[in-house]
């Protein structure tokens, strides 16, 4: 409670398109429940997988993406908490994934969460799983969920992709037998398909669902770049309601449409000063997911004119991006013909996804820490708050080293301990304390209360 | 022009009067459920000791974990809340102005903190465990059953090391309960657990870095058994100035009298 001090307010106003977001989020969860009524399939798997090659089955294929649903899972803590319970009950430790935690506590529990928050009785099986191998725990997530169906008297076939080719080493070209490693097994993987659902797949329907990821992914690009205005157009908070999209359904037409919106109203944002946070002064970006149960973090920022205007996470989970020689990012273009063939559709989405930026995560702590600086630079961010996630080892391995790297720079670096879908291992008061401290010892004082 | 600075702790209220640069009264008392009354009598001492009112100082600036129960409300009615971090250096900088690193051990929290010209450059705080704070000493003495302040002097009888590697302030209870039964002398348990503390303390100021000079403050500064393995884990000398304790409100008073602010 410092003593409140006056600054510019820029003019500020809601998303237009915010309820579009809203809608369309809900009607993929609940078009997932509802599939089989519809006479569709249902499949499970990772918001990294490579959802366009599902897509060739149908139109009526609907998928249920494993993170945000154990996100979606985390914001409701009441549901969380139970969630927790379930899995610690049947011998899961809770030092696992969290996402992976929320997702089988859901199975054990036979309930589902929609995204209102309304806890409906049977938890929806997946007809296919249809997953890759990211990181250490996805590829035993899937495993598990087969396992949990099983002793619930389904027998869910799994097909999981093998990615860890690494990530394309100081934004070189990726290399050939890196691509055909990956899709020599999607070819196998489209057979698969065809066999254990016995649907004939149709090469049309996977070549404009490639078209529309890679249309989705590029315009995210540009709905994240559009945020290095001053003021910023976009909160990180805000921002996370909107990537999610492409954590869903970046592979349909839907998406793109909702991103080209979304994009042309931030553009006329900018164009206009509107901003995210009316008091901006001090920008911040974040990395990893956030421990979704306290979001009111952000909020809390707010008081002191501080705003995240992104992340590494934000702009490059979803986000496809280019990096020009001088380290200047800028959204991917995506290439002048779409795909026309099952061959150059698979070696295309492969070579697109082998760019994604977040695998600097994984692999390169050097290169994740140059990529922040670029961050850092180009958004004209002032500090980073740096989540040690213990949610999430996949994203929060190297992470000391990034701050070690960033202080080097002169960034200034808030580092606070959490976790992303476990609220057990988050401590709101003594965070939002040290965080103030980390503001005071930047300059800022609190704007109000 | 006078200030005054009140540091609204986790088990005291302390409070400093500054006069042009000047300490001129501090007082500290435990605090207890209710901050606004403790900290309130704690203020009121100091002011009678000064021989001022209320209306004689031109600025409260209050800080630690209580330190918005004070702000606007009387009879304090401080200004101004700052963060035990940004005062804890402001105020080792006034006292050592060649401070470099802080280390403020309180009853609950220990922080690292790297300072230039007294201003915070990157701090770490002991998140969520009593093992890196006073409270872990108090409840060890409470175990070996002797007085909270002879618990230093008993360790530096002790030449004997005995690794304690309980980093939790539950788990070392019960290993100290399992030393007592083998016989080990309290003397050399005394030691084994201000090594244990300085050894937690040092490998969260080791994150932030440490540079000369290096100044301890904070209750725990005032335990002369923490200073010795402190020194030996972060092999550096540790400037302890005179009461440790008060150097985060005499920050706020520092802070209080800034012009900038």
């Amino acid at each position: 409670m410092a003593s409140a001090v006056e600054v510019k307010e820029y003019p500020s106003e809601p998303l237009k398109c915010w309820d579009q977001a809203k809608n369309l989020r809900k009607n993929y969860y609940e078009d997932y429940l509802h599939a089989h009524e519809k006479g569709g399939l249902r499949w499970a798997g990772g918001a990294w997988s490579f959802s366009s090659i599902p897509a060739g089955l149908g139109e009526d294929v609907y998928c249920i993406t494993g993170e945000p649903y154990g996100a979606t899972v985390a914001f409701f803590k009441d549901f969380a908490s139970k969630c927790h319970d379930a899995t610690e009950a049947a011998g899961f430790p809770r030092t696992l994934c969290a996402y992976m935690r929320n997702y089988w506590g859901s199975i054990l529990l036979d309930k589902y969460v929609l995204t209102d928050g309304t806890v409906v009785d049977g938890h929806p099986a997946p007809d296919f799983i249809w997953q890759d191998h990211i990181c250490c725990s996805h590829a035993k997530w899937y495993q598990l969920v087969k396992w949990l169906e099983k002793k619930r008297g389904k027998d869910v076939p799994m097909f999981s992709v093998d990615v860890s080719v690494g990530y394309p080493s100081d934004f070189t070209p990726e290399e050939d037998y890196k691509v055909d490693y990956i899709v020599g097994q999607l070819n196998d993987g489209i057979e698969w398909l065809e066999k254990v659902t016995g649907r004939k797949y149709n090469d049309q329907l996977l070549c404009d669902a490639v078209w529309n990821e890679m249309n989705a992914t590029s315009l995210w690009a540009e709905v994240c770049a559009l945020n290095q205005a001053v003021p910023a157009p976009l909160d990180e908070k805000s921002m996370y309601s909107l990537y999610v999209m492409g954590t869903l359904m970046k592979h349909r037409p839907e998406c793109v449409a909702f991103y080209q919106t979304l994009r042309d109203e931030v553009k006329d944002r900018v164009k206009r000063g509107i901003a995210a946070v009316s008091t901006e002064r001090f920008r911040v970006i974040t990395d990893t997911q956030p421990p979704w149960g306290f979001l009111k973090i952000f909020r809390e920022m707010e008081k002191y004119g501080a705003v995240s205007v992104g992340s590494l996470y934000t702009f490059g989970l979803i986000g496809m991006w280019q990096y020009l020689p001088d380290g200047t990012w800028i959204p991917k273009p995506v290439p002048p013909k779409k795909p026309q063939t099952r061959d150059e559709a698979l070696q295309t989405i492969v070579r697109w996804t082998m760019h994604k930026p977040e695998w600097a995560h994984f692999y390169q702590p050097e290169l994740k820490t140059k990529m922040m600086e670029s961050i850092v630079k180009q958004w004209k961010v002032d500090a980073v708050l740096l989540h040690y996630n213990r949610g999430c080892e996949g994203l929060s391995v190297h992470i000391a080293e990034n701050r070690l790297g960033l202080m080097e720079a002169g960034v200034p670096v808030f580092p606070f301990e959490g976790n992303m879908g476990d609220e057990r291992d988050f401590d709101l008061t003594g965070t939002m304390a040290r965080l103030t401290a980390f503001f005071e010892s930047t300059g800022l004082k609190k704007l109000k209360e | 022009m006078i200030t005054a600075g009140v540091d609204v702790g986790a088990k005291y209220a302390k409070a400093v009067i500054l006069k042009d640069g000047q300490v001129m009264a501090r007082a500290k008392a435990l605090v207890g459920f209710d901050l606004l009354k403790s900290a309130a009598e704690v203020f009121e001492v100091a002011l009678k000791d000064a021989g001022l009112s209320r209306s004689d100082i031109q600025k409260v600036v209050s800080t630690g974990m209580g330190r918005n129960t004070v702000v606007q409300k009387p009879p304090i009615s401080a200004e101004e809340a700052v963060s035990e971090v940004v005062s804890a250096a402001a105020g080792a900088y006034h006292v050592v102005p060649t401070a470099k690193t802080v280390i403020d051990v309180g009853a609950e929290e220990g922080r690292g903190i790297k300072v230039e010209s007294g201003k915070v450059k990157d701090f770490v705080i002991n998140e969520r465990c009593a093992a890196g704070a006073g409270t872990f000493i108090e409840a060890m003495a409470r175990a070996l059953e002797v007085k909270v302040e002879d618990m230093g002097p008993l360790s530096l009888k002790s030449v004997n090391t005995i690794p304690m590697n309980a980093q939790c302030c539950v788990f070392a209870e019960s290993e100290v309960v399992s030393l007592i039964h083998s016989k080990i002398s309290k003397e050399d348990i005394s030691k084994a657990i201000h090594d244990a503390i300085a050894g937690r303390i040092s490998s969260m100021v080791l994150r932030v870095g440490v540079e000369k000079d290096v100044v301890l403050i904070g209750g725990v500064a005032l335990d002369p058994g923490f200073k010795q393995p402190l020194e030996k884990e972060l092999k550096a000398n540790i400037i302890i100035p005179e009461y440790p304790e008060y150097v985060s409100a005499l920050g706020a008073a520092v802070i209080a009298a800034s012009p900038a602010r």
